[in-house]
């Protein structure tokens, strides 16, 4: 495993807060993911040494939590919720909007790998619907307008860096 | 008629203009004042003030807080944790957000104030993992507390010390059910705990006696602190005592976060006038009013409950008092105070197809009930909407619902077929009549919902 010297740091700090190893599998995990992308077989196995576990007790975690992914993801990750209050405000359509303005579907890598976009379940961000992530940051009343100007960002950051 | 007065006392500060999240400003505004007090007093006296003051949880069960305290076993030697349920997941619910991106310093003091009550060490909060700034603002905020010695060994130079650390989820609403949130802070799959043997208060956390409190709960201890149990019952109404945040979202002018006192203010005023009705040229149709898993309301069904001198009185839904004790009367919940709107642009097979699709997504897969049944629910409400709809699909739906709850080991089972069963009692007309209907032309605003 090639992890960051600040992530294997987090990582040494993060053990210390618990009395039993194993509770810090989904920190780490956490920390990998942040680090890496997503979360490598490699990675899986690193972890179980690190706790003392076997592989299968990491294994089954990354695969239940639904925020774990095996595999990478565009550079941008676009979360729109799909739950109840947003869709009553306009939720699918503007997961709609951000798949047409990178021409993916959920759960692609939109062709330019700039992003992927998924639908997730509550938020928690209901009196704001329809709510969508872009990485950590939450974005609130995201209709197709606001969908359209946050795409336009996402592409403008992506031109500057070519 | 004006709206009502909201009593803010746990989001008094919330979105108040030039109020920080930083220590000094919590600090200049009376901050870890009570825990100075709470240190003062004996722990017993703390909880017997939190038994006084009628306090109910205000994650979703609304169980009182001092009664779980009072459960604790404190004799068998074993430490003794706190957990923080700020894993907020119940669909239709934002409120302890606010408190932990806006106030973090007021949830740490409620923590070391019941911590301290019940002689834990150690406490953890189990914050969700989609909000990753939420999660650095307590981290952020308990750092400082440590280091004004809020927080840590020999607090205020006193014998007593707890500390704090923030723990994240990943993304599963089950880690919301208290004994699955211990079993993923032991770093395994949420699968909840049967009870008994499992309650945390004897068997919780490494086997250990564990208190689990939600966010906006542990706020309220330091107020009780403030103002003792006795003033504390003063607020609400008989037994559903102190205040609660209440949650509109969906088909309102206005939606947002209020708080009242529990009891004090109608379904009614409360989408009418602090809400500001239904959206321009619609009607209000029906109401989740705490969270997905409550059962619905229909606007125009009306509530015969009965009185304590053994006379009755009838309720619309507007008439319905958002308090605990009434919500249940009419058979559904205060829950955890999320109040989801629906207009008359929703079609009710196609909004259950939506609940259902959480829910199935949401299963952990551990009790068979709950697995298929939930997955089942979702596949025939999903094809209902995209493919062929049957007329007998309601009571197709129903048995199926009926199947899973009270078979399962924790309340999801409950929680996923109670908006099946409430939306196909109450709506049964629509759901047998779906067949014709979901070719015909939508109502102005109708939008997809699956």
């Amino acid at each position: 495993m090639n992890l960051k010297p600040e992530t294997l740091r987090r990582i040494d700090d993060v053990i210390t807060h618990y009395p039993v190893k194993r509770s810090a599998v989904l920190m780490l995990l956490h920390a990998i993911q942040e680090d890496v992308g997503y979360i490598p077989q490699e990675a899986i196995e690193w972890v179980a040494q690190k706790l003392e576990l076997q592989p299968i007790n990491v294994y089954e975690v990354v695969t239940f939590y639904p925020m774990f992914r095996q595999k990478p993801i565009g550079r941008r990750h676009i979360k729109v919720c799909r739950t109840l209050s947003c869709a009553l405000m306009g939720g699918y359509k503007t997961c709609a909007a951000f798949e047409k303005e990178f021409d993916t579907h959920r759960g692609e890598i939109s062709p330019d790998g700039e992003v992927t976009i998924e639908f997730v379940e509550c938020l928690a961000s209901c009196g704001t619907a329809p709510v969508v992530m872009i990485d950590d940051d939450l974005h609130e009343k995201v209709d197709t307008a606001k969908a359209k100007q946050l795409s336009d960002q996402i592409k403008a950051e992506a031109a500057k860096r070519r | 008629m004006p709206a009502p007065q909201q009593r803010r006392i746990i989001f008094r500060h919330i979105d108040e203009p030039g109020y920080t999240n930083d220590l000094a400003c919590y600090v200049k505004h009376g901050g870890y004042e009570m825990l100075k007090k709470a240190l003062a007093m004996q722990p017993a006296a703390i909880i017997d003030e939190v038994k006084k003051s009628g306090l109910r949880g205000r994650g979703g069960a609304g169980f009182p807080c001092g009664v779980k305290w009072g459960l604790v076993d404190r004799k068998s030697g074993k430490p003794i944790y706190l957990v923080v349920n700020a894993d907020e997941s119940e669909p239709g619910t934002f409120k302890d957000r606010y408190i932990m991106h806006q106030d973090p310093h007021q949830l740490i003091e409620g923590i070391m104030i019941s911590a301290w009550a019940n002689n834990v060490k150690q406490a953890y909060i189990y914050i969700r993992g989609e909000m990753p700034h939420g999660a650095r603002i307590l981290e952020k905020a308990i750092a400082e507390a440590r280091a004004a010695n809020f927080v840590g060994p020999n607090i205020l130079g006193s014998a007593y010390g707890c500390e704090i650390y923030v723990h994240r989820g990943a993304g599963a609403y089950i880690c919301g059910e208290e004994t699955g949130l211990i079993e993923s802070l032991e770093g395994k799959r949420p699968y909840p705990r049967i009870k008994p043997p499992y309650f945390p208060a004897v068997l919780g956390l490494y086997q250990c006696p564990t208190i689990v409190n939600n966010v906006e709960t542990l706020c309220h201890v330091k107020h009780i602190v403030e103002m003792g149990g006795d003033a504390y019952t003063k607020i609400g109404t008989p037994n559903n005592t102190g205040t609660r945040i209440l949650c509109v979202s969906g088909h309102v002018k206005n939606p947002g976060y209020f708080e009242y006192e529990v009891g004090k203010i109608t379904m009614g005023e409360l989408l009418n006038e602090v809400c500001g009705g239904p959206l321009p040229g619609r009607k209000f149709k029906a109401v989740i009013p705490g969270g997905s898993s409550a059962k619905i309301l229909k606007f125009g069904e009306t509530f015969t409950l009965k009185n304590k001198d053994g006379s009755t009185r009838t309720l619309t839904v507007e008439d319905i008092p958002m308090d605990f004790d009434t919500l249940a009367a009419c058979g559904t919940m205060g829950g955890s105070g999320g109040v989801i709107v629906m207009d008359d642009s929703v079609n009710m097979v196609e909004a259950l197809a939506n609940i259902n699709a959480f829910y199935a997504h949401e299963s952990c897969g551990q009790c068979t009930p709950c697995r298929e049944g939930s997955l089942w629910m979702k596949k025939i409400t999903t094809r209902m909407v995209h493919e062929k709809a049957r007329s007998e699909d309601g009571a197709l739906l129903k048995s199926v619902a009926d199947q899973i709850a009270g078979r399962t080991i924790c309340a999801f089972g409950e929680a996923c077929s109670w908006p099946t069963q409430s939306f196909v009692a109450k709506f049964g007309d629509e759901f047998k009549a779906y067949p014709e209907t979901k070719n015909a032309p939508k109502p102005a605003g109708a939008l997809d919902l699956v």
